[in-house]
C-alpha cells in the first residue's frame, strides 16, 4: 500500500508560538525542478508587531539571566541541532544545494553556536573597562545589551546566515526579531523547532517569513525596536533602512561577511549591539596612596 | 432625590440570563473592524471617558500628584488630545488630588465603603464616604457587600446603597458590584437591579482586585439592565467597566457594545466610562500611530 506522503506546513514563531501569519497569505515554495514543497506563510506588518511586543516583553529576564546560564542554553541550541542534523541537511537539498555543501553548512553552524556559546560569559569582560579620571571617582563602564534587534537573515544561504547573525544578538542578552531569507526559508522555521525545544524562553527569538521588501521598513520604523541588523544587502535597501531607522535613533549594523568562513564570527559581531554604560562612582582619596578601590 | 426614596419591594422582576446566547451576542461585537477615521474618533473618545486610577496600598501624595498630571497632560508632543474623564483615588489621597487638580474640569472619584472589600461596619463606611465628600469628592464609588448579597440578604444590599446615596446628594454615586465574585449572569443582573433601584446614577462592575473583572459577558448584562431601566422609567444610568480593560482594541468593543445596546446618548462620559491605570497608554501609542503610520515604544509615554 502507498502511503500519502503528508507536507509539512511551515508556520512563523512568535513568542514560543507557532502561529499562522495574521494575513492568512502564503507562498509555494518551489524545488529546481518545479514541484512544491512546501507552502510558507507570508507574514505581514501585524506580524511584525506582534513579533516585536513579544520580543520586547521578554527583554527584562533575558537580559538579566546570568552569563554562565546564556550559554548553556545556547549551548543546549547546538546539542538540539546536532540531533536533527539529517532534517537540515534534507531541507538544504530540498531547496537546491549539494549535499556535500549542506553537510558542511550543518556542521558549522553547529560550530557557531557552540562559538557564541563560550562567549556569553566572557564579552563583558572584555568590552567593559575601568578609566582613568582625573577627580574622586572610581570611573568604569560596562556593556548592556541594545534590547530588541529586527534581523534580516541574509538571503543566499538557508541556515547558516541566520545563525551567524542570531547567536551574537541573543548572547549579548539583547532579544530579536528575525526575517527569514524569502528564497530559502525551510530551515529558519525548523531551527525554530529547535529554539523551542532547548530551553529558549519564549520571546526572545521571533521568526517571520515572507517578503523581506514588505516587512523591513515596518521594522526599521519600529520605535520599539532599538537595532537593525542587515547582511550583503543592495545599497538602495540599506539606504532607506538607515532613513527608516532615523526616527528613534536605531544602530543599524550592516555585516557583508561570507558567513561560511571562520573570519565571519567574533567580539565585533556581539558588540556591535552592546550600549556602554559609564558610571562615575565617588571614592575617597587618602593622601598619596593608590586608589582607593 | 429624598422627595421619593424607592422602595426594596418595587426593585422589578429580574430576568434569567441566557449565558450562551450572551456570549455569541458578545463575540459578535469583538468581530467588528473600526479603521481610519472612526479609529481615531474611537481612540479620543475612549481617552475622555477614562477614570485614571490609582488603588494600592503603596499610593502616596506624590503618586497621586503625579496622575494629576497626566490627566491634564495625556502626552504633550501631539495637540488636541483630550483629557481623561477622571482620576480615581482612595479616601485619604483625595485632598491631594483636589490640589493638584485645582480648577481643572477633571472630576475626582473616590472609592468608599471600605474599599475594595466592603466588610465594615455601616457606621464607618458612612463616615468613609463623608470623608470623600469633604475632602472634595466629585463622584463616589461605593462597593456592595458581596458577603450580604450572596447570602441573600438583597434588602440589606438595597439599604446600604440607599443610604451611601443620600449621603452623596448631588455627587455622583457610583456602585460596584464586584462581579467576579458574583459567580453568575443572574446573580450580576439582580445586583444591577437592585443598585439602579436603590440610587445609583453608574452601576460599575469591579475594583480590579479580583478576576475575571470587566469581561464583556458581564458588561452586556448591565447594560441590559441599564437598558431595561430606561425603557421603563425613561430615566438614564451610567456604565463603568473596571478592571482589565488594557487595550485599544478591547475599549474599541466595548464602545461598539454601549452604541448597539444603549445608543449614542451614552457615548459620552457623562454616561459612560472605563476604570483604568494602564488603558491610557495603549490607546495613545495606537493614536500617535495612526497619526504616524509607525508602530510605537513605551518608551516614549509616561511611566503609569
Amino acid at each position: 500500500m502507498t502511503q500519502l506522503n503528508v507536507l509539512k506546513t511551515y508556520k512563523i514563531y512568535i513568542g514560543g508560538q507557532f502561529p499562522r501569519t495574521e494575513s492568512g497569505r502564503y507562498y509555494t515554495l518551489k524545488d529546481i525542478k518545479g514541484n512544491p514543497i512546501a507552502n510558507v506563510c507570508q507574514s505581514s506588518k501585524k506580524d511584525i508587531r506582534n513579533a516585536v511586543q513579544a520580543a520586547r516583553k521578554a527583554v527584562g529576564s533575558w537580559s538579566e539571566r546570568s552569563a554562565f546560564n546564556r550559554g548553556q542554553i545556547l549551548y543546549r541550541i547546538a546539542e538540539m541541532l546536532e540531533g536533527r542534523k539529517a532534517q537540515f541537511i534534507e531541507e538544504l537539498t530540498q531547496q537546491g544545494q549539494s549535499m556535500e555543501s549542506a553537510k558542511h553548512e550543518i556542521e558549522k553552524s553547529i560550530d557557531r553556536i557552540v562559538y557564541y556559546a563560550g562567549w556569553c560569559d566572557k564579552y563583558q569582560q572584555i568590552l567593559s573597562s575601568v578609566n582613568p579620571v582625573n577627580s574622586s571617582h572610581f570611573n568604569f563602564s560596562v556593556a548592556e545589551p541594545t534590547g530588541v534587534v529586527g534581523i534580516l537573515a541574509e538571503s543566499s544561504t538557508g541556515l547558516i546566515g541566520l545563525i551567524s547573525q542570531m547567536m551574537p544578538v541573543i548572547a549579548g542578552g539583547n532579544t530579536a526579531v528575525l526575517i527569514a531569507s524569502e528564497v530559502l526559508p525551510l530551515c529558519s522555521i525548523s531551527f525554530a523547532e529547535v529554539l523551542e525545544t532547548s530551553d529558549l524562553p519564549s520571546g526572545v527569538v521571533n521568526i517571520l517569513t515572507g517578503s523581506a521588501e514588505e516587512m523591513l521598513p515596518t521594522l526599521a520604523e519600529h520605535m520599539d525596536v532599538n537595532a537593525i541588523f542587515l547582511s550583503n544587502v543592495d545599497k538602495e535597501m540599506e539606504k532607506s533602512t538607515q532613513l527608516s531607522a532615523i526616527d528613534n535613533l536605531k544602530r543599524v549594523s550592516v555585516k557583508n561577511d561570507d558567513w561560511t568562513q571562520d573570519t565571519a564570527q567574533g567580539i565585533s559581531f556581539i558588540s556591535s549591539f552592546q550600549e556602554l554604560k559609564t558610571t562615575w562612582h565617588p571614592i575617597e582619596q587618602i593622601g598619596g596612596a593608590m586608589s582607593s578601590y | 432625590m429624598t422627595a421619593q426614596k424607592n422602595q426594596f419591594s418595587e426593585v422589578p422582576f429580574s430576568p434569567t440570563i441566557d449565558k450562551v446566547g450572551v456570549e455569541e451576542r458578545v463575540s459578535r461585537f469583538q468581530t467588528r473592524s473600526i479603521k481610519g477615521p472612526s479609529k481615531m474618533q474611537g481612540l479620543s473618545m475612549v481617552l475622555s471617558m477614562i477614570d485614571l486610577t490609582t488603588l494600592e496600598g503603596k499610593d502616596t501624595p506624590n503618586k497621586v500628584r503625579q496622575m494629576c498630571y497626566k490627566a491634564q497632560h495625556l502626552h504633550d508632543v501631539y495637540e488636541g488630545l483630550p483629557t481623561v474623564a477622571a482620576v480615581c483615588v482612595y479616601p485619604s489621597m483625595v485632598s491631594f488630588a483636589r490640589e493638584a487638580l485645582k480648577d481643572s474640569t477633571i472630576k475626582i472619584a473616590s472609592v468608599s465603603t471600605a474599599f475594595p472589600s466592603g466588610q465594615a461596619p455601616f457606621e464607618v463606611k458612612k463616615m468613609d464616604t463623608q470623608f470623600a465628600i469633604d475632602a472634595g469628592a466629585d463622584e463616589i464609588d461605593m462597593v456592595i457587600s458581596r458577603g450580604k448579597f450572596l447570602a441573600g440578604e438583597h434588602e440589606f444590599v438595597f439599604d446600604e446603597i440607599a443610604a451611601i446615596k443620600e449621603i452623596c446628594g448631588s455627587k455622583r454615586l457610583k456602585v460596584i458590584l464586584e462581579t467576579g465574585e458574583l459567580a453568575t449572569l443572574d446573580q450580576v443582573r439582580r445586583a444591577s437591579d437592585i443598585a439602579i433601584h436603590a440610587g445609583a446614577d453608574f452601576i460599575k462592575t469591579s475594583t480590579g482586585k479580583i478576576q475575571p473583572a470587566a469581561t464583556m459577558q458581564v458588561t452586556y448584562a448591565m447594560l441590559m439592565a441599564i437598558r431595561d431601566h430606561f425603557d421603563r422609567t425613561g430615566k438614564m444610568v451610567g456604565m463603568k467597566p473596571a478592571g482589565g480593560i488594557s487595550t485599544s482594541k478591547l475599549a474599541l468593543h466595548n464602545l461598539v457594545m454601549v452604541n448597539e445596546i444603549l445608543g449614542e446618548a451614552w457615548l459620552t462620559n457623562e454616561w459612560f466610562r472605563f476604570g483604568a491605570s494602564s488603558l491610557a497608554n495603549d490607546v495613545l501609542m495606537q493614536y500617535m500611530k495612526q497619526v504616524t503610520g509607525k508602530y510605537q515604544s513605551a518608551d516614549y509615554f509616561t511611566i503609569d
